[in-house]
């Protein structure tokens, strides 16, 4: 399943096969049904992603079928990852194998989570999201490349113009996307809001 | 730009400075915890080699995995016990508080909160719980984040985050009989959409706001995420003030009136300005039921499940799947749609003025046969003053089954859960496929007297019509 190592440092390109995953709304839920958050860590999660969906379509779902083997850059519509705020979500998707995920437009929070794993979630128009779902469908074993600072993703069938937006491009093209790092490093200006704000001190106001 | 609002204000105030691509340093004023989404947070900090900046700030209870029949330990199911002492062993060793079973202030994380006054005016407060929102009745800033953001809050008491624009709802008129506060916010998601708060945090305001308990505030701010809004809040007032008196958290004697000075302070300026305002007239909403797959796809009582032709074009697709999993005709009156189990209980409403108000109903009468109906207190001070007013009795006499705090079947991580295709009606706040623990389970979502009505008539029915006839 997993054909690379977990998304480190500086992130500027994804490459590999596309997996289409049409509908709108497709909530966490669905991504990762409740009854598998009862873990204590994230590693089998890989393996029951979509697990609801997949067995209702017994084998015809896109994370079943074959060609979609090993594919790395997801490919949804709108509104993708609803729902609750659980990062089990995106860590089922990034231990399923996907790297990369490219929509119309996403729920915040799992945005944010994507974010923190070194997940790039760009965007585009309808228009051009069903059509690179299209061409996807059509040729599958295509190598696809999505390039960050060009925020293009192309193949050999044709290129689509997608959008990052400016910080989270920043963060990932600086690797400085984990963010616990740089939250610690401001310990002053911690301790200096922490030391203001009136009910962390008996409501006086300095 | 909105400005002058709560939102502004508590921003600035925990404003710790810019970060690389341009999100914001947020100073976290309240961190609670529980078993599902810490424990990763909790390896992830000790493979960093870090500590908890803040365990004084940090607050554990025990709720999404906790068995509501049999609470004694260890719990029948190895997972879940391995969830909650993984818990206790992180809290222990760490030295954050945890508020376990039989302390008498576990209950779901959103409830003991409020209840312990650890929710205050001006806060800005984080949890691995998408429903964070609820905090927001009390004039906070509360939202759910994810695990690593877990981890980040535990490590630097802070979160990288992106400041939202603010949309004012207005809501003028008072709520009728019969008709409460899961009515409105069921109907305000309905009219907005669920992606209609994506990227703003929803202020409501008027005063059919005013008029409300913190606890039907409460309920209306849980579910601003379901309407897309990661945050939901309330201007605190003397309503605020009132709950929060004399709380095991709140301020001390000495402090209060300096506590209340500066919480006024807080509330959005008659000036402010909105990114957005839109208005809602409660006195217009009537009891109202989710038939689809998402909040949004609630009727009021006297609808039908709609046709997806009639509905806007983007609502179309996610209609008809919705009809197919529930396997309900469009067209269908959504009063009388036959139930098999009812669930009262949640975050959004397992307090006690929810269990007051299906007591209402349930008192004198009796479940419908073949009808699973249950009721789950959010906590176990919800229990206990449940206990103490006779409701536990008045339910278990009327054919309820009485169970111990926790989750439940809002999200079926314990033993409670759908079987095949059961539909449920229910007063928790998610009606996704799958929710309520089977794969094909359905669930429809209502307020908790609108559940015990179902229970009684075995079937989805007008709460209204039993409020005004005499209990037998
Ligand atoms: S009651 Fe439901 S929504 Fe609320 S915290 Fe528990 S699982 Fe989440």
């Amino acid at each position: 399943m997993t054909q690379t190592s977990f998304p480190k440092d500086v992130i500027s390109c994804i490459e590999g096969k596309c997996i289409a995953l049409p509908g709108d709304d497709i909530d966490t839920d669905r991504i990762i049904p409740a009854r598998f958050l009862k873990c204590v860590n994230f590693k089998d999660l890989g393996k029951q992603v979509f697990a609801d969906d997949r067995s209702e379509l017994k084998g015809t779902h896109p994370f079943d079928l074959k060609i979609n083997n090993n594919a790395s850059i997801l490919v949804v519509n709108e509104n993708f990852g609803c729902g609750s705020s659980r990062e089990h979500a995106p860590q089922a998707l990034m231990r399923w194998g996907i790297r990369a995920i490219v929509g119309q437009s996403f729920a915040e929070i799992f945005y944010g989570n994507c974010l923190s794993l070194g997940i790039p979630c760009a965007t585009s128009s309808p228009n051009e999201i069903n059509s690179l779902q299209k061409s996807i469908n059509k040729k599958n074993q295509q190598n696809w490349k999505l390039d960050l600072r060009s925020q293009i993703i192309n193949s050999s069938i044709g290129a689509w113009k997608l959008y990052i937006e400016d910080g989270p491009l920043e963060m990932l093209l600086t690797g400085k996307w984990d963010a616990t790092s740089q939250l610690k490093s401001n310990e002053y200006e911690l301790d200096r809001v922490q030391n203001s704000l009136p009910y962390l001190n008996k409501f006086h106001i300095n | 730009m909105s400005s002058g609002t709560l939102y502004d204000k508590v921003w600035d105030l925990h404003r710790v400075g810019n970060l690389p691509g341009g999100t914001t340093q947020l100073f976290v004023g309240l961190h609670l915890i529980h078993e599902v989404t810490s424990p990763q947070a909790f390896s992830a900090l000790e493979d960093k080699g870090m500590g908890v900046r803040c365990p004084d700030r940090t607050v554990a209870t025990v709720d999404h995995i906790v068995p509501t029949t049999n609470q004694i330990r260890p719990f029948s199911d190895p997972l879940a016990e391995e969830m909650l002492s993984t818990l206790e062993r992180n809290c222990a060793f760490h030295g954050i508080n945890l508020f376990g079973i039989g302390s008498g202030h576990q209950g779901i994380v959103h409830v003991i909160a409020p209840e312990l006054g650890l929710t205050q005016p001006g806060m800005t407060i984080a949890c691995g719980d998408s429903h964070t929102s609820t905090h927001g009745a009390f004039g906070a800033i509360a939202f759910g984040i994810g695990t690593s953001q877990v981890r980040d809050v535990l490590a630097s008491q802070s979160l990288a985050m992106n400041k939202l624009k603010v949309r004012r709802i207005w809501v003028d008129g008072q709520l009728s009989q019969g008709v409460y506060a899961k009515d409105l916010i069921l109907h305000v998601i309905r009219t907005l959409g669920v992606k209609g708060g994506v990227g703003y945090a929803y202020e409501f305001a008027g005063p059919g706001i005013d008029a409300l308990s913190m606890e039907e505030r409460m309920t209306i701010c849980n579910m601003a995420i379901e309407g897309g809004a990661r945050c939901g809040y309330i201007n605190p007032d003397s309503t605020t003030f009132e709950y929060l008196k004399a709380r095991k958290y709140s301020p001390q004697v000495e402090e209060w009136d300096r506590a209340v000075t500066w919480w006024r302070s807080l509330s959005s300026n008659e000036n402010a300005i909105f990114d957005d305002e839109v208005y809602f007239d409660s006195s217009a909403i009537a009891p109202t039921v989710t038939w689809g797959i998402t909040p949004g796809q609630g009727v009021a009582i006297n609808e039908s499940i709609p046709y997806p032709e009639s509905l806007e074009k983007g609502e179309r697709l996610i209609a008809q799947e919705a009809s197919n999993y529930m396997n309900l005709k469009p067209g269908t009156p959504i009063s009388g749609i036959p139930v098999d189990v009812c669930f009262i209980g949640s975050c959004t409403n397992g307090r006690l003025s929810d269990l007051q108000a299906a007591a209402a109903v349930a008192k004198g009468r009796h479940v419908a046969k073949g009808i699973k109906a249950f009721v789950v207190p959010g906590s176990e001070k919800v229990a206990k003053a449940a206990v103490q007013q006779g409701l536990d009795d008045l339910f278990t006499k009327a054919g309820f089954e009485w169970r111990q705090p926790g989750c439940s079947m809002c999200l079926a991580m314990n033993p409670d859960k759908l079987e095949g295709n059961q539909i449920s009606a229910s007063s928790s706040n998610r009606n996704f496929k799958g929710r309520q623990g089977s794969a094909n389970g359905r669930t429809l979502l209502m307020s908790p007297a609108m559940v015990a009505a179902a229970a009684i008539a075995g079937e989805v029915t007008d709460v209204r019509h039993m409020l005004t006839q005499k209990n037998s």
